[in-house]
């Protein structure tokens, strides 16, 4: 059958493309590759049918990590030094050996599985959402997204801590295009617009909370590329809360519960739709601004304005 | 396979063609604007086209509507993309390979 030409094409340019960004001698081009990289997984994710995945991975992998890596980039020397032979060798080694492990592992999958797609199906009905990958996310598994909101909030403390202010807003001047401040006009509002509509399309379609966040975060860095007054005017206070209220969320609905007599996360019956869009909600704007957050404000300040 | 279909084979095979010609263009021209005028012209064009063949394609007018405001956002995107990256190599007193008949400021 055809799709079995374009997924060995697909597998072949991934190994390259990976093996090519591996061995590039310029920073530049090996994030650049990366960036790509990313790209195509999104692409093989699809082919593997998970397309929450592909749009995570495209938005985050792609997108804001692309960012971070560039920022870094353009901070580092344009082709360093290759690295002792020995360190590569042993990180060869070791990439090796965890392919190995879990070629291994994938190969013991015995080959009638004991599946969970067909308990999440059962289930799906009283988890309030009618897509099972957000039922599991935030319903079934709501306990593991908590933390996965609590790990991006101690990524993003210890940013704050290691930039040594206590303002969240860069310091640095910056010499804003007007095309880009233009661009950003035209832009932004239809990144939210696009971030509401993935925020609304997780409950019966792929999407969800962390993509809608990656894109409100790329609206987030787009705006503070472009100079744009109201991430000047913005309070420091209210980008606080913004990145705490995903994890507050998750805790406070916790709390009332636990104090309402149910166990922890037990959604009511009935009301699981209502706390799980909330819920959802909050998190989504936390880690749009958490994104936003480590990748502009990983610059120190005093960094050449470029 | 009636007319839409044709039609949107033609579309697609030539949306590809562009693609091509914009990378041959990207790995053969010789300094950074050339390569811009390729990158962001052949591709939007190319784009163009396979869009407009989904969209012959597409179920609903919404989904093609969908279609149509993907090519306009890369559309937007490529551009200032684009000026960013010129202006950025311009300041950098990149000179072209190729001398611009423009003779104002250097």
């Amino acid at each position: 059958m055809p799709e079995i030409g374009f997924d060995l094409l697909l597998a072949s340019a991934l190994l390259w493309i990976a093996w090519r960004a591996l061995t590039s001698p310029d920073v530049f081009k090996a994030v650049v590759l990366f960036i790509t990289f990313g790209l195509l997984m999104a692409l093989a994710w699809v082919r593997l049918g998970a397309p929450d995945i592909a749009l995570a991975e495209a938005a985050i992998g792609g997108g804001i990590t692309g960012a971070l890596l560039l920022d870094a980039a353009g901070q580092l020397a344009t082709t360093d030094a290759a690295p002792p032979r020995g360190r590569t060798l042993l990180a060869a080694t070791l990439a090796l050996l965890v392919a190995l492990l879990l070629g291994a592992a994938v190969l013991q999958i015995p080959d009638a599985p004991a599946r969970l797609g067909p308990a999440v199906s059962a289930a799906l009905p009283e988890s309030g959402v009618t897509q099972p990958v957000t039922a599991v996310l935030l319903n079934f598994r709501g306990y593991d997204t908590w933390l996965e909101l609590g790990v991006l909030l101690l990524a993003v403390l210890a940013l704050l801590a290691l930039r040594g202010t206590s303002h969240l807003q860069d310091v640095r001047p910056l010499t804003a295009d007007p095309l880009l401040g233009g661009l950003a006009s035209v832009l932004v509002p239809l990144m939210v617009l696009a971030g509401g509509y993935l925020l609304w399309l997780g409950t019966h379609a792929a999407g969800g909370a962390f993509q809608a966040g990656a894109m409100l975060a790329g609206a987030g860095v787009l705006l503070r590329l472009a100079g744009h007054r109201t991430v000047e005017q913005a309070s420091s206070r209210l980008l606080q809360v913004a990145i705490v209220c995903g994890f507050a969320a998750f805790l406070l609905t916790a709390l009332i519960l636990l104090a309402s007599g149910y166990a922890l996360l037990e959604y009511p019956a009935g009301r699981a739709r209502t706390l799980i869009v909330l819920i959802e909600t909050a998190a989504a704007v936390s880690i749009g601004c958490t994104l936003a957050t480590l990748v502009t404000g990983a610059t120190p300040p005093g960094a050449g304005a470029r | 396979m009636n007319a839409i279909d044709a039609l949107t084979l033609v579309l697609l095979i030539a949306g590809s063609g562009f693609f091509f010609a914009g990378t041959v263009g990207i790995l053969r021209f010789p300094d950074l604007f050339s390569r811009l005028h390729a990158l962001t012209k052949a591709d939007n064009l190319g784009l163009g086209c396979i869009v407009a063949g989904l969209m012959l394609q597409a179920q609903t007018p919404a989904a093609a509507l969908k279609l149509f405001l993907i090519w306009l956002l890369a559309l937007v995107a490529s551009a200032g993309a684009c000026y960013l990256i010129a202006s950025d190599a311009r300041r950098r007193q990149d000179p072209p390979a190729v001398p611009t008949e423009v003779s104002g400021d250097a």
